[in-house]
């Protein structure tokens, strides 16, 4: 493990920058995730969400700066060795990114199959478990084409737990939807971060999904999510870092940007 | 910016010289990769099968009939001329030679390209502004290595044999030419076109749908895989895949002659 990105830590950002022919998109940000913490990414379209998941996950390098994930320096690491880290790693694409000429099973299977050494019962019936996590066992012999917004990004979620990763990155998994389908969605994250406890960066521009996440928890008996008590606080850490053109301009919990002063985040919030 | 306007972007030398060469780079490194990607684990050999079969006997029909149309074509050509200085019987020797060293390879290069280049570079090209292709890198897999390097050893394996089966079938045409059309003994012709053979004919005639095969699989996957910009990015990509693989087999097809005749001498 590197020695520079302490245990407690999932993700580590230092001083990362990034520019698109002239365009500079993330300009010096630095943030960490700890172990078991969900991090909300908020920002106006274009200010660079979606490329901080894509950089934790290597699959762009940044110009300069450095990131860790799960204690490995992600910049250092040759493509070969990020295809290991990153059977670690869920993500949850924008559009689901679903393989669309491969069955829902086929799909949520697709990285039990590439490891090799995975029996076909057990493929089956993980496949059958992470579908039964999001409610949607029915579609497995099913193509992409064939199901709705929220059922895609259903299946998605399920490709991306399917392999109890230590860490996971959803890119605007409601972006898109309707409200109804959309707080389907922000329950299945909710059920996952509550019941498994996995470290995760969110991407949204729906900031109602975030505040829905802080001040709800997952009942595991009723099976439904419910709010917390007035004063309480989900036992899984959940954070907000807000970026404003390149930089972040916020990195706290939902009390600390309640009670924040800069205008932007004012105007933003309301 | 009004509807029907148009905005023509002006685009440095320098940066025109620094996009090209990037390109080349980048081709460069995926050719590279798709071949050193057989000797690593895993080999994808249930999608080399799978590509063999849509690119070899999907392509069949169209190979054996442009084969056959080639070869016929090429004989009643050249057979009004041979007729007049009495040299008919040459028929056979004149078809085999031109179909075996270049009209078989190329046509048959030129064929699978517009079919299958264009393919791949859709299919890789759609997979990548969907962002399928992140999505296979995300979960742990190599794109090149389940993505490029079946098709590339399907291309290359598939189109040596479709090349064989279209000079088969031009000799075929122009022995039904000569034939039916002509009057000739076919029994003659048989053995004036497999006598005229000899190895730098039969050797430049299977050299070339490995180099053609190559170039059209590299081609289409490297630009399937640099498509941008939505559907119409990947027209874009679909449509420079089958030029850029079109032009190369011919420009390749004659440095192979050359070499070819260098290296074996000329008839």
């Amino acid at each position: 493990m590197d020695a520079r990105q302490p245990s407690g830590e999932a993700i580590r950002f230092e001083d990362v920058s990034l520019a698109f022919d002239e365009k500079r998109v993330l300009d010096g940000i630095s943030f960490r995730l700890a172990h078991g913490e969900t991090k909300a990414l908020f920002g106006v379209a274009g200010s660079g969400k979606s490329t901080i998941l894509k950089l934790a996950l290597g699959l762009i390098k940044p110009d300069s700066g450095r990131i860790y994930a799960l204690g490995e320096e992600v910049t250092q690491m040759s493509e070969e060795d990020l295809f290991r880290l990153r059977s670690r790693i869920g993500m949850v694409f924008q559009e689901s990114a679903l393989f669309d000429s491969f069955t829902v099973r086929e799909n949520v299977a697709f990285r039990l199959i590439e490891d090799g050494d995975v029996s076909e019962d057990e493929i089956e019936r993980r496949v059958r478990e992470a579908l039964s996590f999001v409610e949607l066992e029915r579609t497995v012999d099913m193509f992409p084409s064939e199901l709705s917004g929220g059922m895609r990004r259903r299946v998605a979620i399920a490709r991306a737990i399917v392999t109890q990763p230590e860490i996971i990155l959803y890119d605007s998994p409601t972006g898109g939807l309707d409200p109804v389908t959309s707080t389907t969605i922000v329950e299945l994250i909710v059920k996952q971060r509550d019941v498994y406890k996995t470290s995760s960066l969110l991407v949204t521009h729906r900031l109602q999904d975030a505040f829905v996440m802080a001040t709800h928890y997952f009942d595991r008996k009723g099976n439904k999510m419910l709010p917390l008590a007035s004063g309480t606080r989900s036992e899984v850490p959940m954070a907000f870092l807000i970026l404003r053109e390149g930089k972040v301009i916020f990195d706290g919990d939902l009390e600390e940007l309640a009670k924040s002063k800069d205008e932007y985040i004012r105007e933003y919030i309301s | 910016m009004a509807a029907g306007d148009f905005q023509v972007q002006l685009i440095s030398p320098t940066e025109f010289a620094k996009e090209k060469i990037q390109a080349v780079q980048e081709y460069s490194l995926l050719v590279a990769r798709s071949i050193t990607n057989l000797f690593k684990h895993p080999v994808y050999w249930g999608d080399i099968l799978q590509q063999a079969d849509l690119i070899g006997v999907g392509s069949l029909p169209i190979v054996i009939l442009t084969g056959f149309s080639i070869g016929g074509s090429l004989a009643l050509n050249s057979a009004n001329t041979l007729q007049r200085f009495g040299s008919l019987s040459l028929i056979g020797q004149l078809v085999s030679v031109g179909m075996v060293t270049e009209l078989g390879p190329i046509i048959t290069g030129l064929m699978v390209s517009g079919r299958n280049a264009s393919g791949m570079a859709s299919e890789l090209g759609s997979m990548m502004v969907t962002e399928q292709i992140d999505a296979m890198r995300a979960l742990g897999t190599d794109p090149t290595k389940k993505l490029v390097t079946p098709r590339v050893v399907s291309t290359i394996f598939m189109l040596f044999f479709l090349t064989i089966i279209s000079d088969a079938c031009g000799l075929a045409g122009g022995g039904a030419v000569s034939s039916l059309m002509f009057g000739m003994d076919l029994q003659q012709y048989w053995s004036s076109a497999w006598q005229a053979l000899v190895f730098r004919d039969v050797f430049t005639g299977l050299l070339k749908p490995v180099l053609f095969g190559f170039i059209i699989s590299t081609i289409g996957c490297y630009y399937g895989i640099s498509a941008r910009g939505g559907t119409q990015g990947v027209g874009r990509a679909t449509t420079q895949a089958v030029v850029a693989s079109s032009i190369l087999i011919i420009v390749v097809d004659f440095f192979v002659t050359r070499l070819t005749m260098t290296l074996f001498g000329y008839r």
